[in-house]
This record gives structure tokens, sequence and C-alpha cells, in this order.
């Protein structure tokens, strides 16, 4: 009992503190201007594009990072469930990514691979006489998606990995018997399988594709202009870049209440599923 | 519906060879069991059949014609796999006709088989529901259903009823063999049961080690077993074997001495046996009798009243343990002296090799 006080305390009091925030006024910059701001802060944020915006790219690079790691993924799985000389080594080659940092493998997207001078990409495409790409300009936020797909297709395919080595062997025989071939028997036997695994995946990932913030920092500071902000980067904008606590708090408000809207849905449907 | 012939059939995997040249043939509508002790190769010669792993010599032939290069879904056979392997997510009818669909039968001819199916098998109640909803025996009969539906030209078996509980393991083999009749198809159905293929068999084929030991109907192997593997594999309980050696090779049989001394006269042609051989002297439970005249004495150590049958297990004057069956409830108590004499058809003697020498007297039930 008093360990769950003190869960409560840890959850509440921060959560109370910015709602309390959000109904201020409250920055580091003028402290003059403080007092009771009643719905203003709000107001405020959804007045402003930038807050759209940044709600839109949330959405995409969410949508976007789930369909590429959980179809990549189920392919993968279904790949390195077959024997093939080199499994092992292959296994760990995918999975490794997952063990880099974020901030680091951000990092080294930026500098080795999609730096318009000296990154792999554009050497590449000169050595085929294509004209280079400045990725973080030309597609600020196509280039975040495929970081973060980067770091996150090793989750998805080592859980799915494991669902996938769990199908019975008779089901999949008693498929070939009942003339299914591969394809067959992937969409009959295999997804339908996967889909329990796909949930967990999916419900993992959501929670925290939601918050992604140091791939933006590190490679775009959510530029050009709003292109590659999320909820996250613009909260910490609104904070610490232009010293609004109350206006951040607002915006972390609305966020809480966007990943519980989501949560309650994935964990609807995903608690049903069990179920059957 | 379909015959089926095994040409030497082999398997190897890796440097192993697994099967070891298996020939058979399967006459329509015949149900052949495959049965041998765990490690065998009945499953493995199944799977084989069904093409479910690859032959690596020898011919097998469906209806004459060769199919050892054909999938398994082009072979035209269904199986009941140990495990049901239902698939969880569907329901009992798209089960029953998941094959139908993949071949792309229409709707109403699919609905029209699988309730055919669903009505041999007393399943239409559960036609909308899941595997996961039924019971074992359910599940057994949706996995049977399933082969049913395909109308395949030879149904196999891979102990489909292993995992059912005594009573229902019962209860499905009088189904199955009604089954039998009423598809009036050809079957090959492997178990490590020997009480299951006695009685469900037209044709038993033992398997030791990847090789056929022997093939007959199961009076046949019960009545005149060829060698000790199949003495002592058919048969419950288990046949007695005693060591011995021949005394006397006269037209009547073969006189051998056990270890005690006491002679007794078994009715098998003598071949090639010679005085002082040491053979194997083979018989029956139901074979031996108490009779205060008889010529073999031992200890009763253990009584087992069935009711209808009695075992006695008789520790005899050399040391060897054999079993006695007697019909109806025996009174005889453990640690009481018997005699036992022997009824000379039960007996069997097996040369140092292990091979039977032939029985001279026609059993009336075996061909």
């Amino acid at each position: 009992m008093p360990s769950v006080i003190v869960l409560l305390a840890w959850m509440i009091v921060p959560l109370v503190m910015t709602v309390w925030f959000s109904f201020q006024y409250y920055n580091l910059v003028n402290p003059e201007a403080a007092g009771f701001a009643g719905l203003d802060n709000y107001e405020f944020l959804v007045t402003d594009p930038d807050f759209w915006a940044a709600l839109t790219n949330t959405v995409i690079l969410l949508g976007s990072v789930l369909v590429i790691t959980v179809g990549f993924g189920t392919l993968l799985a279904v790949l390195f469930d077959q024997p093939f000389p080199g499994r092992n080594i292959a296994r760990l080659l995918a999975i490794s990514p997952f063990f880099v940092m974020p901030t680091v493998s951000a990092l080294v997207w930026k500098n080795l691979l999609m730096h318009p001078i000296y990154g792999v990409l554009s050497v590449a495409m000169r050595a085929v006489g294509l004209e280079p790409v400045d990725w973080f300009a030309q597609y600020p936020l196509a280039s975040v998606i495929a970081i973060v797909s980067w770091e996150w297709l090793p989750f998805a395919l080592l859980i799915l990995l494991t669902a996938v080595q769990s199908l019975d062997h008779e089901q999949r025989e008693a498929a070939r018997m009942d003339g299914a071939g591969a394809i067959a028997q992937f969409f009959f036997l295999t997804l339908p399988h996967l889909s329990r695994a796909i949930g967990v995946v999916v419900m993992i990932e959501t929670i925290f594709l939601l918050t992604v913030f140091a791939e933006i920092f590190v490679t775009t500071s959510g530029g050009p202009g709003n292109a590659s902000t999320n909820l996250a980067f613009l909260i910490y904008a609104r904070a610490l870049l232009q010293y609004d606590i109350g206006g951040a708090s607002a915006g972390g408000v609305v966020a809480i209440v966007l990943a519980n809207i989501v949560a309650f849905f994935l964990v609807r449907s995903i608690a049903r599923r069990l179920e059957v | 519906m379909a015959t089926l012939t095994l040409r030497d059939l082999r398997k190897n995997y890796g440097p192993m060879e697994v099967i070891k040249g298996v020939s058979l043939d399967v006459a329509d509508r015949e149900l052949v069991v495959f049965v041998g002790p765990s490690g065998c190769g009945k499953s493995t010669l199944l799977r084989m059949i069904a093409g479910l792993e690859a032959i690596t010599a020898g011919e097998l032939q469906i209806d004459g014609q060769r199919v050892n290069e054909l999938g398994p879904a082009d072979r035209g056979l269904a199986m009941v796999f140990q495990s049901y392997a239902l698939y969880p997510h569907m329901t009992v009818r798209q089960n029953m006709g998941f094959a139908l669909r993949l071949a792309r039968v229409p709707r109403a001819e699919r609905d029209r088989k699988v309730d055919e199916a669903a009505r041999i098998l007393q399943l239409e109640p559960y036609l909308d529901r899941r595997p996961k909803d039924l019971s074992g025996g359910q599940r057994q009969r949706v996995a049977i259903g399933r082969a049913i539906v395909r109308q395949p030209r030879v149904f196999l078996f891979d102990e489909p009823l292993s995992n059912l509980d005594a009573a229902l393991r019962g209860q499905m083999r009088i189904e199955l063999s009604r089954l039998h009749e009423e598809l009036n198809a050809t079957m090959i159905y492997v178990t490590h049961d020997q009480v299951e293929a006695m009685t469900l068999a037209d044709k038993i084929v033992v398997l030791q080690a990847g090789r056929v030991e022997q093939v007959g109907s199961p009076l046949d192997l019960y009545h005149r077993p060829e060698n000790l593997f199949v003495a002592g594999f058919i048969g419950s309980p288990q046949m007695n074997m005693l060591p011995a050696t021949v005394q006397e090779a006269g037209p009547s049989g073969l006189a051998v001495a056990l270890a005690s001394g006491t002679r007794i006269v078994a009715p098998v042609a003598a071949g090639s046996a010679n005085q002082g051989d040491s053979v194997t002297l083979g018989i029956r439970p139901e074979g031996l009798r108490l009779d205060p005249d008889g010529p073999i004495g031992g200890e009763v150590r253990l009584a087992e009243r069935l009711g209808g049958l009695t075992l006695l297990h008789v520790t005899i004057e050399d040391g060897r343990q054999v079993t006695v069956q007697i019909e109806g409830s025996d009174l005889t108590r453990p640690h009481e002296t018997v005699r036992l004499s022997v009824n000379p058809v039960a007996c069997h003697v097996f040369d140092q090799s292990g091979r039977a020498f032939t029985h001279l007297l026609k059993h009336s039930l075996a061909a």
C-alpha cells in the first residue's frame, strides 16, 4: 500500500503540475507576466500553425515507421526462419541497430550516409552520374522516418521472429497437404499466427514513436521551418527555446491526451485479440 | 479408390539410413497399419508416402503410377496428424473447407461437401466454432473431416489417437473402423499401440529399425509370428520367452528342454535344427494352464485379477518369470506353488538368429 502511494505520487505530481502550468502565464524571460491564464495557452496553441504541423508530422512519423517496421519485420522474420548458411550471423547483424543509441545512429546517418558531400548515398549517386540529394533539407521528415525505422526494425524483427518460430510445424505440413503454396501458407497460416505479435509490436512502438526526439534534435532540429517538428520537439522548443513554460505545458497536456486516445484503442483491440 | 505400391523405398538423413528398403502392396480399400516401437521409421515412412519427406531411393506408386516427384497436395492423399494440426484462427467449417478453397472449388459445392463430412462425423453443431472451443475427441473428428472433404485416394493417419484418454481412444477406434467401412477407402495408419493395430487392421506391417519384420493379418501375426521381434511385439500380455535346448527332432515336432530340464514338445517342423542347439521357446500366456500334473512347477509372485481374466506372474523352476492368462476369476494367491501345463498350439520355437520354426498345425483363424 505505501508503495502504491509512492507510485501514485510519482505519477500524479508531474501530471498535476503540467496541467497547472498549462493554465498559467509562465515565461522564464518575462517573470512579470504571471498569473492565471485560463484557456489562453490552449487557444494560442491551437491557433498556432506550428502545432497542427507538428501534430500531422507526429502522426505521419508514427504511421510510416509502423508500416515500414511491421511490413519489413514480418518479411524478414519469415526469411530468417528459413535455414540458410550464415543465418546466425545474419540475424545478429539484423538485430544490432537496436543496440545503437538514437543520438549515435542519427549522427551516423546524418554524417556518414546522408551527408550531401561526404555521405555514402551522395557518393553512390555521383558515381552513377546523378545529382546528390541534400536529404535533410529536401526530404526532412522522410529522412527522420528512415532513421527511426532503421532503429525500430530490429525490435519488430526480434518479436516477430520468435512468433514465427512458434508456429506448429504440423500445421504447416497440414497446409502443404491441403495444397497451400508458400504464398497461401503466408497469408492463411503465418500472418494470422503473427497477428498477436504484430499487435504487441504496434503497441510498444507507438508508445515510443510518439516521443521521438533525439533523432530530430540531432539531424534537422525540427526544420527546415517546421517540416520535421513533431509534438515532442515542439514542446521542447516552446519550453527551452522560447522559455514559454505555460505554452509548453499546454502542448504536453495535448500530447498526454493524444497518447491516451491511441493507447485506449490499441489496448482494446489487442485485448480483444488476446481473448480469441 | 486406390492401390499403393512401395518398391524398395529408402530414406537417408546424411549418411544415416533410416528406412532400409521397404516393399509393400496396399490393396484397394485396405486398412494397413504400420506398427513398431518408437524410432522404427513408421512415421518417416508415412511422411514419405505423404510427400512431406523426400524419397532417397526406390519407387512409390499410387494406382500404378510413379508419384515420387509429385508434391504432397498433388498425390491425392489426405493426412490426419497426431497433434490434429487444425488451423486455430479458422472455424471448423473453414478448417474443413480449406483445401477446397485453395483448389478454387465454388462455395456452394464446398459447403455441400463440408456439410456431408460433418454429417458423417456428427460435427454439425460445431461447424461455426473454433478448434479451441472443442474437446480432444471433437478436434480429432474435425481433423478427420478435413481429410474426408478432399475425397482423397488414400487416407494417412499418423498416430491419431495418442493424444486422447483411454476411454475416448477406445471409442474413436470403433468410430474409425465404422468410418473405414462407410467411406470404403484405402487407409494407412501408423501407431505404436499394438492393440490399435490388432483391432483396426486388415493388414499389419511390423517395422523395426527401418525394416519390415513381417506383413500379415492381425491373427496371422499373432498365431504365426515369423521371428522373435514380432512374437514379442504383438500380443498383450507379452509372449513368454524361455531359453531351451533341442533334445530331439521328430515328425510330430521338436522336443526341447528348458534350463530346469523340463521337456516340452512343440509342434514345429524341425528344419535344420540339431540336437543340442540353443533355441528360444515362446509360449503365449493363454497357452499356459494351471494343471496339478503339469510339467512346469513354480511359485506365484503376483496375481492380477481383471474380472474376466486373471493374470498370474509365476517364477518357474529355472528362475524365469512367466505370465499365465486364465479365463474368468481365478483365486490362486501369491506365494502359492502351482504346476503348469503347456498347450502345444500356443508354442513357438525360434532359432538363435530369431527366426521361427514353421508351425506344423494349421491355425483355424490364421491364413
